[in-house]
């Protein structure tokens, strides 16, 4: 058994009794994606109509419902099939993993196989069909039913012929299974222009889920939808389904709704000059990052760059190529690289490769729910989505994607999408118009100038976090992506060997520009210098000035006392008078 | 009642040189049929009546009746593959057959026993 991995996922809301806040006592049926489309299950003790065309799946959801209740919620079930005998249906879903035989020997399914040949029989008069009542109670009881099928009562049509007492007992039956309070899935098939050919939906009111598996553009789709479920709100949609090794999963639309976790945490984007755009940490945790550009922009190389850090990190990452091979993605990975071999090895990456064409966007889409449930990845990158887009409708496209982010988002998961932009389009539109849903977008572009092209990346939205920018020149090498600053000068951007040319150019400028200053420099020197020499000179003769005015004054001092003293020597000479 | 309709069908046919005496009506093979009720019905009642009837008219001293309550044995519904209330089986002669109703068409009833061939 496979119960382990679909085990139920709903909490919804419920009184002490188990009863649904919303009233209706509901059976969970096991089924992946129905309990959230049913906010809970079938209508508990009441009987719920499955009808569609041939091979759209109605035995298998009986079969799941039964099974899932005897195995995971411990409610034993009964069997009723017109059609196939027990062995042929237990040989039918055994390679869905259903272990009938198993379940039967535990006494928690028995089966009864209620086979009415026409040709055997000749009606003779007065009848009822109590003898199916007596055989449904016998094996009810056996095993404690909780559950039952009948597959597909309207079998009997073809058995008997007064169908006014066919109608009226089985009117009996529901009304006898009702109050015996099990939980009851009749199969019908569908009729031309109503839902089953007896009007089986005339007898159950209660809930009625109609199946569809059709064709569109040569791709296979199976869908589901509830169309009326007495008592209960309900999603109203048509939903995808998928019948895989683990039986049926449905797709909800919009079941997880806006209610995500949100977690600050940051994950690395694996190129550390990008993790330096987005604030210096990378992608939030759980973001969904859209990648997109031109054709060999580098954007594969780029969530490769991404998947490896997942990886390094210790973590499960999810790699979904839709165009290119796994042995091409790890071959060509390895050229920058990045080894994928060992990631693979190691079991932290697994690469799911397939054509877009292959499969209907919704079974794509159900795989993808199935992988993830199943590897249960931290990271996932879709590679590249647009591929999708153009293998069906981009309407179609668009609500695939919108489910999967809800999907990926509502579990945690770190999304990536590849979206490879169209020559024609604007950059900033994406095919399938998603972008609103985008946390963190990334995108590449050519930079076409001095006849070579190079890449440029920038950040073109990153909600919640500080990011830069600038456009910066993405380089692939053997070693991986290297982000570089662009020249952005008075130029314009310039990018490649232009961008080196420009830098060399300014390199030799600025060489000339210094050797310049510094020639000024030592002319100036040499200015001061010869001014410092004159300057010297003209103190010496300053101070040869000074020295001969003191000598000047000196000898005037000196000639003046002698002139005094031959003046009195004189005076003495002449008579020894002194005139008063 | 339908069943009267037919009948009064099957009368205004010319009378076949076969029908009183149909193949293996004159041999001494053993009957052995399984009348299965549920309780004591007025159905069920009216049906044992009718096949007694039926029986001592067409097979006089040949023939055994096994009436089996379902209520009692529900099991056997299963094992039988009895899904209406009262079936008739017929055992033997081979091969099986089965006869639903309370058995007061006796002309179809007799058709199902391979007493009268189908016909009309």
């Amino acid at each position: 058994m496979t119960e382990s991995t679909h085990a139920p996922t709903v909490a919804l809301p419920r009184d002490a009794a188990g009863r649904l806040a919303n009233g209706l006592p509901k059976a969970l049926s096991g089924i992946s994606g129905l309990d959230e489309i049913t906010l809970g299950g079938l209508p508990r003790g009441r009987p719920t109509l499955v009808c569609g065309g041939p091979g759209c799946g109605k035995t298998l959801f009986a079969m799941e419902f039964l099974v899932r209740g005897a195995a995971q919620f411990d409610e034993p079930g009964v069997y009723v099939t017109f059609e196939e005998s027990e062995e042929e249906l237990a040989a039918n879903v055994r390679s869905l993993g259903f272990d009938v035989e198993a379940l039967v020997a535990q006494g928690k399914l028995a089966f009864d196989y209620v086979h009415v040949d026409r040709h055997e029989i000749e009606e003779t008069g007065d009848y009822d069909l109590e003898a199916l009542f007596l055989r449904l109670d016998d094996a009810i009881a056996s095993v404690g039913a909780r559950r039952v099928v009948l597959d597909t009562i309207e079998s009997l049509f073809a058995g008997f012929s007064n169908l006014a007492l066919l109608r009226s007992e089985l009117r009996r039956l529901f009304r006898w299974l009702k109050d015996r309070d099990v939980t009851v899935v009749i199969t019908g098939e569908r009729g031309d222009g109503t839902l089953t050919r007896q009007g089986l939906e005339e007898y159950v009111s209660d809930c009625v889920i109609l199946l569809d598996h059709r064709i569109e553009e040569q791709i296979s789709t199976r869908r589901m939808r509830v169309v009326k479920y007495r008592g209960t709100s309900h999603g109203t949609n048509e939903y995808p389904f998928l019948i895989d090794e683990q039986g049926i999963s449905v797709l909800p639309i919009t079941s997880v709704g806006l209610e995500h976790r949100v977690t600050d945490e940051r994950v690395s984007t694996g190129v550390d000059g990008l993790d330096a755009m987005l604030g210096g940490r990378g992608f939030f945790r759980g973001s969904s990052i859209l990648v997109s550009g031109t054709a060999g922009s580098g954007k594969s190389t780029l969530a490769a760059h991404f998947a490896d850090a997942t990886c390094r990190r210790g973590e499960r990452c999810l790699y979904l190529a839709f165009e290119e091979s796994r042995g091409q993605i790890v071959r060509n990975m390895r050229s920058v690289g990045i080894d994928f071999r060992a990631r693979l090895e190691a079991g932290n990456l697994r690469i799911e490769a397939c054509r877009p064409s292959l499969y209907g966007l919704e079974t794509h889409l159900a795989q993808i729910h199935a992988q993830v449930g199943e590897f249960e990845p931290h990271a996932v990158v879709l590679d590249p989505m647009s591929n999708l887009a153009n293998s069906n409708h981009t309407l179609d496209a668009s609500a695939m994607l919108l489910r999967l982010i809800d999907h990926l988002k509502s579990r945690c998961i770190t999304a990536m999408f590849v979206n490879l932009t169209g020559g024609g389009h604007t950059l900033e539109a994406t095919d399938v118009g998603v972008s609103s849903l985008i946390d963190t977008w990334l995108m590449l572009r050519d930079i076409e100038a001095g006849g070579e092209r190079n890449r440029g990346l920038y950040v073109l939205k990153s909600r919640g976090m500080k990011h830069s920018n600038q456009i910066r020149e993405f380089v692939i090498t053997s070693h991986g992506i290297d982000l570089l600053d662009v020249y952005a000068g008075p130029e314009g951007v310039l990018t490649g060997s232009l961008r080196a040319s420009q830098e060399a150019r300014e390199k030799a400028a600025a060489i000339a520009r210094e050797q310049e200053q510094q020639q000024r420099q030592r002319e100036l020197a040499f200015r001061r210098a010869a001014l410092d020499a004159q300057i010297r000179a003209l103190q010496q003769e300053a101070s040869m000035l000074d020295e001969e005015i003191g000598a000047q004054s000196e000898q005037y001092v000196l000639a003046t006392d002698t002139m005094e003293q031959q003046r009195q020597a004189t005076v003495r000479r002449r008579g020894g008078e002194e005139t008063a | 009642m339908t069943s009267n309709g037919s009948f009064a069908a099957g009368k205004r046919q010319s009378p076949n040189p076969e029908e009183d005496s149909p193949s293996g009506a004159d041999t001494d093979e053993q009957w052995e049929l399984r009348l299965y009720t549920a309780g004591q019905t007025p159905k069920s009642v009216l049906a044992f009546n009718n096949l007694k009837r039926i029986c001592e008219e067409h097979m006089p001293g040949r023939y055994q009746i096994e009436v089996i309550d379902l209520m009692r044995n529900p099991r056997l519904a299963k094992e039988d593959q009895i899904v209406a209330i009262p079936t008739l089986v017929r055992k033997l002669p081979q091969p099986l057959r089965k006869i639903i109703g309370d058995l007061s068409d006796t002309e179809r009833t007799l058709v199902g026993l391979q007493l009268r061939p189908r016909g009309r």
